[in-house]
């Protein structure tokens, strides 16, 4: 390990050249919050627990969309040095901050919020753990939301109304939970040519999740689902 | 969307169609071969043969459906091309892939 750390930053269109102390089990964001601390304070990121719980500090680190926060230097530098830009497939705010908006926003179009029937007079939805609707649920249910999939994905650079594959293992998870009522409408939201349809089961997202969740597993269940659905006339 | 659905299941159902036919097409084309291959031999098998109509009929039947659909997504995606005219050419493309086909199948049948 050298005694310094070549990094370029993508500043809007532009490489930014600094030279960072290197440290033993550095992570990326500890590089990228060095830099703006110590070198130059105008640069502009984001990021919030530090853990690899909250999602918010996602960038693209050599050419790879990674969370910085449990991305160690040793890791992913090629010849001590590493190029930190703004995840792709999002509209750039500064820097390495980007608009998580319609990433967000296509959760909630691919119906991505619980609906229950039950009220708080009703005793607990019995759920067995080793059923296979839960297991499904439980395979895909500890997404971060941190936008590193949505940024592999190629379909969403070819097809911007894709829903992506965040918003459609959210899905997923939600069709297998038992207690979910919005079964049918959520189908109908995650079915066609901007949803689960336009997935070419690449893998990036499986391949880059964090959480090494399978989103692209998601999806094809999304689109058995779907069929079996439109088989029935249910859709 | 119910069309998009549609079009998913003909493409995932012509595909388990091609994968048959596909199989059969080779270990026929393998087991042609081994004594070199002539048109006579080819015609000899084919002329008049009902069953290699009927199998090359639903393969092309299967390559016409599957091949327009995977398409589409293709000129959506490399060419930005979304409007009802993709879904004509498309449609197009299919029966072409049908009429060259049969014709060939019907060239070696009659």
């Amino acid at each position: 390990m050298s005694a310094t750390l070549k990094v370029k930053i993508l500043r809007g269109s532009a490489l930014e050249s600094f030279e960072v102390p290197r440290h033993p089990s550095q992570t990326v964001l500890d590089v990228v919050t060095y830099i703006q601390r110590e070198l130059d304070p105008t640069l502009a990121y984001r990021f919030a627990c530090r853990v690899g719980m909250c999602g918010s500090c996602a960038m693209t680190v050599n050419g790879a969309p990674r969370w910085t926060c449990r991305t160690h230097v040793d890791r992913v530098a090629r010849n001590d040095s590493i190029e930190i830009g703004p995840l792709r497939n999002l509209p750039l705010i500064r820097d390495l901050v980007t608009d998580m908006r319609t990433f967000f926003d296509k959760w909630e179009r691919a119906g991505g919020h619980f609906e229950g029937a039950a009220t708080r007079h009703d005793d607990f939805a019995p759920v067995r753990p080793d059923s296979e609707d839960r297991k499904a649920a439980d395979a895909g249910i500890e997404c971060i939301g941190c936008g590193v999939c949505y940024a592999a994905c190629d379909v969403v650079s070819w097809n911007p109304d894709y829903l992506g594959p965040a918003a459609l293992n959210r899905a997923w998870t939600l069709v297998s939970d038992a207690r979910d009522v919005k079964t049918r409408e959520r189908l109908r939201a995650v079915a066609g040519d901007a949803g689960c349809h336009a997935c070419h089961t690449h893998m990036s997202c499986t391949e880059r999740c964090p959480k090494h969740l399978s989103p692209t597993a998601g999806i094809a269940g999304l689109k058995r689902a779907v069929a079996k659905a439109a088989i029935k006339g249910d859709l | 969307m119910k069309k998009e659905v549609f079009l998913w299941m003909a493409q995932r159902a012509s595909a388990g169609v091609l994968a048959l036919c596909v199989v059969v097409h080779l270990a026929t084309i393998v087991y042609a071969v081994r004594g070199g291959l002539s048109a006579a031999e080819i015609l000899g098998r084919t002329r008049g043969n009902a069953g290699w109509l009927a199998f090359y009929t639903v393969f092309v039947l299967a390559a016409a459906v599957h091949a327009p659909i995977g398409l589409r997504p293709v000129l959506a995606e490399w060419l930005g091309w979304r409007t009802p005219s993709r879904d004509l050419f498309a449609a197009l493309f299919a029966a072409a892939l049908w009429f060259l086909g049969m014709r060939a199948v019907l060239a070696v049948f009659g």
